[in-house]
């Protein structure tokens, strides 16, 4: 048996970005103890590199906005597969989470008459995120973080959590054992609820925005716990990515610069978005190019440009300009906020004001100077709409005592999240995981250690180590990346993704065979063999769900199936561990809307 | 146009880099070729050593874009981030020697333990806000006057000021010296606008504001480009002085003591 340190709390948070923090800080309000645990250092998680802002309906740059209009808005850019009672209380509710941080010590930028400035952004109808130039999330990250190391909870850095534990096959959680970074000493955490608050799955791909974090493993330990996942099929291929040099192909370029009035060309200089407007989106979106600018600078009558379409749409259009071999030199398009300086005197100031990161990270990066040149840009993964499959005001997974929070979890966006709908989301159901983790805890009475499981878990954790002479856990890694971009990623076909399908079982046992040599001192051979699992679980559980979903819907784009079925918009995916250890994809049909927010979406249809 | 990063060479090519290894106990450098394409920065020449070469290569990172303040270490003798530094702009006649930060102790190869640093932040005194301004319980800021604290609020936490200032790296006043990053997260607290807390006494007496002699090498290495010397330790500076020994403010706190 290996040797472990035991720890225990009420309630354990695994993750610490925006909603591993916020939950962990209104579990601590609640009078229970807590202990906090993540990969990285404090301050690290992902949430710090979000840039472009935050949704919350607060009406300050634009009085028509409201909580109905920001609900009507994520369902239908999540293709109405939404969970509506997330999008209901998340619009709700967003607000006051912005206002409370800003209570908190958070700096946003300000409007005229000195309140929160908000900011357009794809699929929002009015200026609606809360924003400090492109660096939200970090102003988010630490105002959070600094707030929540002065409320008692223990946090435990640099450390990964591997597996949660149950009282038996159909019982609660009762902990979870991991491993620390720096000294490789196993730890298990006796806790009476689990917030997952872990992030995304970006890594499975090679061209992404998410850094080594992004391994799905709450994805993974939640489905191994018999949790069910939902919407794997969505993941969110962002639009704009860095494309050269090649060493940085994939790092986000934000949304906010299209808010800021960004334009889309192709290598023949023509904006190419005005071609492909859908017809749901017609009534809302600018017919020319000067009405297109009069709405970014505030006009209240004129229409959002076609750039601002959401994230799906757009990423298709420029692959299709790039197939259609009008792309750039590096084979994406163009992204051109230098333009601004034809209509604005003060261009440049503007630009580097209101972009700073982006006009230092291309400077630093690319050797482009955004405020005189176009950028080069295209899709890269960015965003998983899929996880764990939650209760829409308590975020309980389907395991009692199992939380889910962020991007983890799944429902609020449906088939594709709108930009700035994830920070809210953190805050919002970071809160909601909190407070009822703690109610949780406190209700559900002292639990007991199954130790058979704990040594087995943790020695599933160590096997790598154990494990000599098989092969380096990079290189596959770094197939699967590429298999899943070539095989199911933004276009996707039945053929290839069986394919994928098979790939997945070959690396499944390349991975099984994988060593790290002996060290347990920080050893990333050894965690990079750990996070292989995960990858894989998701991976699985991304492909079965598109092959299932014969169609094209949100981030879902089907080349054998082209088109929406209505017959497919009746029923979310669920992935659930089979009886016999099988993946198993089933149809969960949608909850009927209740019938005042059918009126609120009908009310807003054609605004 | 070209979109071709600034002096980017077209051609792959070889390099040799010395990496340290090692953790508390002992180390040394090793050497190891590297191959290495336009546009590339340090960070992926170390990925590429520890996919290919050294599984076991122990270093942080999380965004590769300059954002989280994960990568930081010392590049041919300069505290920078790994992922900003450019692979073209450092000499290609030499190694290229990457080593952990200087001012904490090591845990292995590239990687410190700057747990020290989290430590410090929890003993600053936190945000506490004036009363709302509005009914709504809101308040008003002007841009203008939040300007200043934005700039200080971009710190990534990268703590290469810390591994540069001299009263840490070299005389090690770990005890007694909070470091310009915290003199930059205090002096963003005490000039927040809405911020009632006072931090004055703190700074003199425990967190050794007066060690700071004004060399400005923290300023150099910042990649945030936070002026730390001149808008933040200088004031902080004068609003002490002001406090404590200016003989009006004095003469006004003996009066307010007495009644
Ligand atoms: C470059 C970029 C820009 C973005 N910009 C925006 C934006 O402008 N607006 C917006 O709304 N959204 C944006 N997003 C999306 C948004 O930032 C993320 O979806 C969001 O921050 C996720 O937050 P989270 O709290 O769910 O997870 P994260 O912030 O990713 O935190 C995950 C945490 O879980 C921990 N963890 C993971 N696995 C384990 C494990 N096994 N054991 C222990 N700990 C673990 C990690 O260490 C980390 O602390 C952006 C994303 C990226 C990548
Ligand atoms: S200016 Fe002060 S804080 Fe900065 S490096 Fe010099 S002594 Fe240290
Ligand atoms: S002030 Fe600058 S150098 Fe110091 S930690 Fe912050 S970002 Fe890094
Ligand atoms: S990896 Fe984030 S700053 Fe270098």
């Amino acid at each position: 048996m290996a040797d472990f340190q035991t720890h225990e709390h009420d309630v354990i948070v695994i993750g610490a970005g925006g909603a591993g923090l916020r939950a962990a800080i209104e579990a601590s309000a609640a009078g229970v103890s807590v202990g906090l645990i993540c990969k990285s250092l404090l301050g690290k998680a992902h949430t710090v590199m979000a840039e472009g802002g935050m949704a919350a309906a607060l009406a300050h740059n634009d009085e028509r906005d409201s909580w109905k209009t920001h609900f009507a808005d994520t369902m239908r850019g999540g293709q109405y597969l939404n969970n509506w009672r997330m999008a209901e209380l998340h619009a709700k509710e967003a607000p006051d989470r912005a206002r409370e941080l800003e209570a908190w010590g958070a700096v946003f930028d300000r409007t005229k008459d000195g309140r929160i400035n908000q900011r357009n952004f794809g699929g929002h109808r009015y200026p609606r995120l809360a924003h400090v130039g492109d660096r939200t999330g970090l102003e988010m990250i630490r105002t959070l973080q600094d707030h929540s190391v002065h409320r008692g909870m223990t946090i435990y850095m640099e450390t990964t959590v591997t597996q949660i534990i149950k009282d038996g096959p159909n019982g609660r959680v009762i902990g979870a054992v991991g491993y620390d970074r720096p000294t490789g000493t196993l730890h298990y955490w006796k806790a009476k609820a689990i917030v997952l608050a872990t992030g995304g799955i970006g890594k499975a791909y090679k061209i992404t925005s998410n850094s080594w974090e992004y391994s799905g493993d709450g994805h993974a330990m939640a489905y191994n716990a018999g949790a069910d996942l939902m919407d794997m099929e969505f993941v969110q291929f962002h639009p704009t990515g860095m494309v050269w040099p090649p060493s940085v192909r994939g790092i986000l370029v934000t949304e906010g610069v299209r808010g800021e009035g960004g334009v889309l060309r192709n290598s023949q200089g023509k904006r190419f978005m005005f071609d492909d407007i859908p017809d749901n989106y017609k009534p809302s979106t600018a017919d020319s190019e000067e009405e297109g600018w009069r709405y970014v600078l505030g006009d209240k009558s004129a229409r959002r440009p076609p750039e601002l379409l959401t994230r799906d749409h757009v990423a298709r259009c420029i692959n299709r300009e790039v197939k259609a071999g009008r792309g750039s030199p590096h084979g994406g398009v163009f992204l051109d906020i230098a333009w601004i300086k034809t209509k604005l005197a003060n261009g440049e100031e503007h630009i580097k004001k209101k972009l700073p990161s982006m006009y230092h990270q291309f400077i630093t990066l690319a050797g482009v100077d955004i405020t005189k040149e176009p950028m080069e840009v295209g899709p890269t993964t960015h965003y998983v709409m899929g996880g764990v499959k939650v209760d829409g005001d308590t975020q309980m997974s389907t395991v009692p005592g199992l939380f889910a929070a962020g991007e983890v979890a799944a429902g609020l966006h449906g088939a594709n999240r709108l930009g700035g709908n994830s920070l809210s989301d953190l805050i919002v159901f970071g809160k909601r995981a909190g407070e009822y983790a703690a109610k949780f805890a406190k209700e559900n009475g002292p639990i007991k250690t199954d130790q058979a499981a704990v040594d087995a878990a943790l020695k599933q954790t160590l096997a790598p180590l154990d494990r000599s002479g098989g092969e380096n856990p990079y290189q596959v890694q770094y197939a699967l990346q590429d298999m899943m971009q070539d095989l199911v990623g933004i276009v996707r076909r039945e053929d290839e993704m069986a394919k994928a399908l098979d790939g997945l079982a070959q690396l499944k046992a390349r991975a099984a065979k994988a060593s790290a040599s002996a060290s347990r001192e920080y050893n990333p051979g050894w965690h990079t063999a750990i996070d292989l699992a995960n990858l894989l679980t998701v991976s699985e559980a991304i492909t079965r769900s598109a092959i299932e979903r014969k169609e094209s819907r949100g981030a879902q784009f089907r080349e054998d199936f082209p088109n929406k079925s209505e017959e497919f918009g009746t029923f979310n995916h669920v992935v659930r561990k089979g009886p016999d250890g099988q993946m198993q994809v089933i149809r969960q049909p949608l909850t009927p809307l209740r019938d005042d927010l059918k009126q609120v979406i009908e009310e807003n249809k054609n605004v | 146009m070209s979109h071709a990063p600034a002096k980017a060479s077209s051609e792959t090519r070889k390099q040799l880099f010395r990496v340290w290894r090692g953790d508390k106990t002992a180390g040394t450098f090793k050497d190891y070729t590297a191959t290495v394409t336009p546009g590339m920065v340090v960070l992926d020449v170390i990925h590429q050593i520890q996919a290919e070469q050294a599984n076991d290569l122990a270093c942080r990172w999380n965004c590769k874009a300059g954002k989280c303040g994960s990568c930081s270490a010392e590049i041919n003798g300069k505290p920078r981030l790994m992922c900003m530094t450019r692979m073209d702009e450092l000499p290609t006649d030499m190694p290229v020697v990457v080593e952990p930060m200087k001012a904490f102790p090591l845990i292995k190869d590239l990687v410190t333990d700057v747990s020290w640093n989290y430590d410090v932040k929890k003993k600053i005194k936190p945000f506490k806000p004036r009363k709302p301004d509005a009914p709504d319980g809101t308040w008003r800021m002007d841009q203008a006057d939040v300007d200043r604290v934005q700039e200080f609020r971009k710190c990534i936490e990268c703590f290469l000021c810390q591994d540069v200032c001299h009263v840490l790296r070299d005389h090690h006043k770990h005890e007694e010296f909070i470091g310009p990053r915290f003199l930059v997260y205090t002096a963003a607290l005490e000039m927040h606008p809405l911020d009632t807390e006072d931090r004055l006494a703190d700074l003199r007496k425990s967190q050794g504001l007066g060690y700071c002699n004004i060399t400005k090498c923290c300023t150099k290495v910042c990649p945030e480009h936070i002026t730390i010397t001149d808008n933040a330790i200088i004031p902080l500076k004068e609003r002490v002085v002001d406090e404590y020994f200016d003989p009006v403010t004095k003469l006004f706190k003996m009066f307010k003591k007495k009644t």
